[in-house]
């Protein structure tokens, strides 16, 4: 049969598109994204973390522990994990600090070094806060070098090897849980330890709790404690606004936290 | 191990409730940055009115224009590259880009620009290069040899060829100019976190700004050298660069407020801090400097009849001055607001450089930085001279109807 070049052409391109379309059904169709249609949550292995703010007392002992733990320089102002103090006086006027990250923890009723008598406070409360190891994570997204990624079992890590420095992730990061590792350089962040929890142990943060606070494990798995939290209780993320599905869930979160 | 240092704590001064990790993290370089990559789209624009939309007036500075968009398109990536903490990994990008990040493409949209600007200079000049490849001795004889690319035919036809491809390429170049200055802009606009900088608007807002800078680095610049070369300034020539900066400023300006005005009426969660940061914090950055200093004044100055030389050296300085101090005020104001929405930090750029990184982050840098293309224009300008051709009033005032017909 012969073909003239413009039907060669024409023919070319209708069979191109026509294997592309199938194709590209086939990423639509991935096992995995179906699964997490059926199930709200799917069924591979994810990470999740529980944090009850109504427990936590504002030791510190987390923040001093995640320091040691992945060596960041102690005495550095930059930390994986903090914890904020919230202070509500009779005003109505909100008080926040966290001096130091609160390594060395709140031992004096001193919010922003302001003296505020106890009879003026209406409420306070502590808050710790880490990386969010969120599904849609936007640090992610914007690494122009992909050397930020996601785990399959959701947790967000930096390859130190890689990254450029340009700190395009540090402020796409609502939480600000991203920062430059002093001594490395780069991008540093919580990995909810992840060189401890695949061996099987805790987060050291999670670990060196006195007051049960902090708990992490499996979101899809019904026996761990993470999921029973998060299943049965009332629990809320930090700016769900974002759109990033934050995987650090809370109990007792109050509308003044930031 | 060792303490090292926390970036951004140099220059980073918290007030009231900031997060612990929060520091000025892009700062002056990523303001210097969309600054001079500003200039070249508009510059670039600029020589594309004369060669595209023939604004015959415009003769005397289109090659000029073209030029100094190439000097500052060199420099244009600089800055960043003074930013990374890690400069020496800066391939990076070119073997793994990953192009979910807006900041991935840079390189190829940078690239594919430079070859436009590069190819239009050549036709450009082709005529004058193979001239002086045969005139000239010695080792500038070699560098005009080697820039003919071998391309010595400089007949009628082949001429009317180069003028044909300039069109062309100066045609494709607009959108050009458009996508890497737009794309820079939206660099900015699409960081969720940051409520100054998240909005539509802000590709456009930094094309505007981009241009009327271009426009008038080119009148400020032009002056200047013409001056310094001793050669006669066509009126025409400045009135006509000085009415497209006027109309390329009120859409700027428009722009600019009503990205405010929108902020203001929607009042969103972070309206409260961000407009103690507009009214207050950056209230003579902003109002003063930015809008009242760097648009309205030039604009009424360039308005006002009987627009000459000097009216217009100072108006084109007022904007330069004005969209740099725009170029801060997005950049570090922005950041100024702490994401808690509870707190400021105010940036003080490091003058002494006592250290590496103060020397790198620092005023310096800049200086150096910002002075770079003026002297590449200057070297440029011996292998291309942009300043020589002499033109009279009769050259390049605007033609009537009748004489268009003819030309």
């Amino acid at each position: 049969m012969a073909l003239t070049r413009r039907e060669l052409l024409k023919k070319g391109l209708l069979s191109i598109c026509g294997t592309l379309i199938p194709l590209s059904a086939f990423e639509l169709l991935k096992p995995d994204a179906m699964a997490s249609l059926i199930h709200p949550y799917s069924k591979k292995k994810r990470w999740a973390f529980t944090v009850d703010t109504t427990k936590c007392m504002g030791c510190g002992m987390c923040v001093k522990a995640c320091k040691l733990e992945n060596e960041i320089p102690f005495e550095a102002e930059v930390q994986r994990t903090w914890v904020e103090r919230y202070v509500q006086t009779k005003k109505g006027e909100v008080i926040i600090d966290s001096p130091r990250g609160a390594r060395y923890g709140f031992t004096k009723n001193d919010p922003q070094g302001k003296n505020i008598p106890e009879e003026e406070i209406t409420k306070g409360f502590f808050v710790p806060k880490l990386c969010n190891h969120c599904e849609k994570p936007s640090c992610v997204q914007v690494c122009p070098v992909g050397a930020t990624y996601k785990t399959e079992d959701g947790v967000v890590l930096v390859d130190r090897k890689w990254c450029i420095g340009c700190g395009y992730c540090i402020n796409n990061c609502p939480y600000f849980a991203r920062f430059f590792h002093p001594v490395h350089n780069v991008a540093e962040k919580c990995t909810w330890c992840y060189h401890r929890i695949n061996k099987g142990m805790n987060t050291a943060c999670a670990d060196s709790c006195a007051f049960g606070v902090r708990k992490i494990g499996r979101l899809n798995d019904s026996e761990s404690e993470v999921h029973k939290i998060i299943t049965t209780k009332r629990v809320a993320v930090l700016k769900p606004e974002f759109g990033n599905e934050p995987h650090v869930f809370y109990i007792g979160l109050d509308h003044i936290v930031r | 191990m060792t303490e090292g240092h926390v970036h951004g704590e140099l220059w980073t001064i918290k007030e009231l409730f900031t997060y612990p990790n929060e520091y000025i993290y892009w700062t002056v370089h990523i303001a210097v940055y969309p600054y001079i990559t500003g200039l070249v789209a508009g510059a670039f624009v600029l020589s594309s009115l004369y060669h595209v939309l023939g604004k015959e007036e415009l003769r005397p500075v289109a090659k000029f224009s073209l030029i100094f968009s190439f000097a500052l398109l060199l420099i244009a990536p600089t800055p960043l590259l003074f930013h990374l903490t890690q400069p020496f990994r800066g391939y990076h990008t070119i073997l793994t880009p990953h192009f979910y990040s807006a900041i991935a493409a840079f390189n190829l949209v940078y690239l594919s620009y430079m070859a436009i600007v590069a190819a239009e200079i050549w036709f450009a000049f082709r005529k004058f290069i193979v001239e002086q490849s045969e005139s000239q001795t010695g080792f500038k004889r070699l560098i005009y040899k080697v820039l003919t690319l071998g391309s010595t035919d400089v007949s009628e036809k082949a001429l009317h060829l180069d003028e044909k491809m300039i069109k062309i390429l100066a045609a494709i170049g607009i959108p050009a100019a458009a996508l890497l200055h737009g794309y820079v802009g939206f660099i900015f606009g699409s960081v969720k976190t940051v409520p100054l900088w998240k909005t539509p608007l802000m590709p456009f807002i930094f094309l505007m700004s981009a241009v009327i800078s271009g426009i008038a680095v080119c009148i400020f610049t032009y002056i200047i050298g013409m001056k310094f070369a001793k050669k006669f300034i066509c009126t025409a020539t400045i009135r006509s660069m000085c009415n497209a900066l006027v109309f390329f400023l009120v859409i700027a300006f428009l722009l600019e407020i009503i990205d405010i005005v929108f902020h203001a009426y929607t009042a969103e969660e972070f309206w409260g801090i961000l407009s103690q940061v507009l009214f207050d914090r950056f209230a003579v950055k902003i109002i003063v400097i930015q809008w009242g200093l760097g648009m309205i004044l030039p604009l009424i100055l360039l308005i006002l009849p009987r627009v000459d030389t000097l009216r217009a050296f100072i108006a084109a300085s007022l904007v330069l001055m004005g969209v740099f101090m725009m170029r801060w005020d997005v950049v570090i104001g922005g950041q100024s607001m702490s994401r808690s929405f509870a707190g400021f930090m105010e940036y003080n750029l490091p003058i002494i450089p006592n250290s590496v990184e103060a020397f790198k982050e620092g005023l310096v840098a800049v200086i150096i930085l910002l002075s770079a293309p003026f002297i590449i224009l200057y070297f440029m300008n011996k292998i291309f001279p942009v300043f020589s051709e002499v033109f009279n009033e009769d050259d390049c005032r605007i033609l009537t109807e009748e004489e268009k017909k003819v030309h």
